[in-house]
């Protein structure tokens, strides 16, 4: 478990096993559901005209799983994200993250889910730029408080992971943008987080980059249990995906099993040609 | 299952735990706001410059005090000295409040240059007054080093000039310790003195772009475009 890796010292350590005892039981307890939203409605103010982002969207994500989260821009995806992120609230409806309705905590318990629960990646990678590749990765465990041999020796391992562990003195810009999405990703698991939100992650990425981080991101899904979801138009996302749920309009249109994504992936671009909105097509 | 028993929170750790499981030691805030500072060397002796100048001031017109008296000249005249000293007084605090207005805009624009960056150690866990605490240990930082750096050109270029009008003999009469000898405020007591008003300067300026960076919903902050 993610709580034992950064006890400190004597006092620190037994209450950190304390929690862990009373965390333990809980964890079994909770549904193979990680994320569960319930009827979710966002209505935006932009000016004096409602915007209505959401409207309605209920969905359960199980425990392991790939989730692609489709849909054109404007159509609420990354508004759905922002809400199982907790960056967002709804206007109404529930977000559960392990059982734990978003609404009822406040902002050191929501930070502390985005510490430790979820892990973050970005389409522009979002590294801190004044940082180095091995500071940028610890920076979420110097919030949750892992003692610095320990952050360096599990940074340079989360480094290593994703194939970078020779940069780790260098600065963002000194990376190209598969390399800091690579660091990107490292800083997602620095605290061994139950899911991984990833906000277009290849948005920014030639073809092949995007290729390799898709295959590292369903590694790490395999390799850690991790969940991973992503919000994306990337039709490369698709093969790898256990399900993809299409949003159009605020609503989910409809959410695809692996056995029958190939099939509908394709109808899928044939629709948009249709409709002359071309998705990102390889 | 129920999840909220008596102070246990949403995930079976009790609020006092949840708090100190979330932290930012000193320490790191001092080392991560110190890198803020050098990298972005040029912003910073921007933004340090207008404190350099109003503490140069500052430090320059108490110098000028501890001259006029060691020369006797604020005894000889003292209602011309301390119609003077008025003047400097009124210009003094003009400057200093010239010099809030510019490191207020300046970190203003440095929160709006950061806002990727806030959002993001926001996604990561970073509670509000971590931002807020970054933000004053830099503002601090840059008060230092800019009235330090006043203090001292401020009290050379009138020393120098009042040596060059008056004699340089007159330097033997300054009192140079903290206070002088007949208990009144000496150069080293203007000297640092200078220096922390200066920092509080810096640091009370910096409170309003500090709250603004610590405000931003980290959602906000990832969707604007560059």
């Amino acid at each position: 478990m993610a709580m034992e890796q950064m006890m400190p010292s004597g006092e620190m350590q037994e209450r950190m096993q304390e929690a862990a005892r009373k965390l333990e039981p809980m964890m079994e307890q909770v549904s193979e559901f990680v994320v569960r939203t319930r009827d979710v409605h966002k209505i935006y103010l932009m000016g004096k005209v409602e915007v209505h982002a959401l409207r309605g969207v209920t969905l359960d994500i199980k425990r392991g799983e790939y989730i692609s989260i489709m849909g054109p821009s404007g159509s609420g995806k990354s508004t759905l994200f922002n809400m199982i992120g907790g960056l967002d609230k709804p206007s109404s409806g529930s977000v559960y993250i392990n059982e734990v309705d978003l609404a009822q905590l406040d902002a050191y318990e929501l930070a502390w889910l985005r510490c430790r629960t979820i892990g973050y990646i970005f389409q522009t990678f979002n590294l801190i730029p004044v940082m180095t590749a091995l500071e940028n990765v610890t920076l979420p465990m110097i919030f949750a408080g892992v003692p610095e041999d320990e952050r360096r020796d599990r940074g340079m391992e989360l480094l290593k992971r994703v194939g970078l562990a020779e940069r780790w003195n260098h600065k963002p810009f000194e990376l190209s943008g598969g390399q800091q999405q690579r660091v990107a990703i490292a800083r997602a698991l620095a605290n061994d987080p139950a899911i991984i939100l990833a906000d277009e992650p290849t948005g920014n990425l030639d073809l092949k980059t995007g290729k390799e981080i898709i295959e590292l991101l369903k590694e790490l899904n395999q390799e850690k249990g991790v969940t991973i979801i992503s919000a994306t138009h990337d039709l490369k996302m698709i093969d790898v995906s256990d399900r993809v749920i299409w949003i159009r309009d605020g609503q989910i249109a409809r959410i695809e099993d692996r056995s029958k994504i190939r099939v509908e992936a394709a109808l899928e671009v044939e629709e948009a040609l249709m409709e002359g909105e071309l998705p990102d097509v390889p | 299952m129920t999840r909220a028993r008596g102070s246990m929170t949403a995930f079976g750790l009790t609020r006092e735990e949840i708090r100190r499981q979330i932290q930012l030691p000193w320490s790191e805030a001092f080392r991560i706001s110190w890198r803020y500072v050098t990298i972005r060397l040029g912003r910073s002796l921007v933004t340090a410059s207008t404190i350099f100048l109003s503490v140069a001031f500052l430090m320059a017109v108490c110098t000028m005090i501890l001259a006029a008296k060691a020369t006797g000249h604020a005894e000889e005249d003292p209602q011309a000295f301390a119609a003077t000293l008025a003047r400097y007084k009124w210009s003094v605090i003009l400057g200093f409040m010239i010099c809030a207005t510019g490191i207020i805009s300046a970190l203003l624009m440095s929160v709006t240059e950061r806002f990727r960056e806030i959002g993001t150690m926001k996604c990561l866990g970073a509670l509000d007054n971590f931002i807020v605490r970054m933000f004053l240990i830099e503002a601090s930082l840059m008060g230092l080093f800019g009235s330090m750096a006043g203090a001292i050109v401020g009290a050379l270029i009138m020393l120098v000039w009042a040596g060059v009008r008056e004699g340089f003999s007159l330097w033997v009469k300054v009192p140079w310790g903290i206070k002088s000898p007949t208990g009144e405020w000496g150069f080293l007591g203007y000297f640092f003195a200078s220096i922390l008003a200066g920092i509080i300067l810096s640091v009370i300026s910096a409170i309003i772009p500090a709250y603004r960076a610590a405000k931003l919903q980290a959602a906000d902050a990832l969707r604007t475009e560059i």
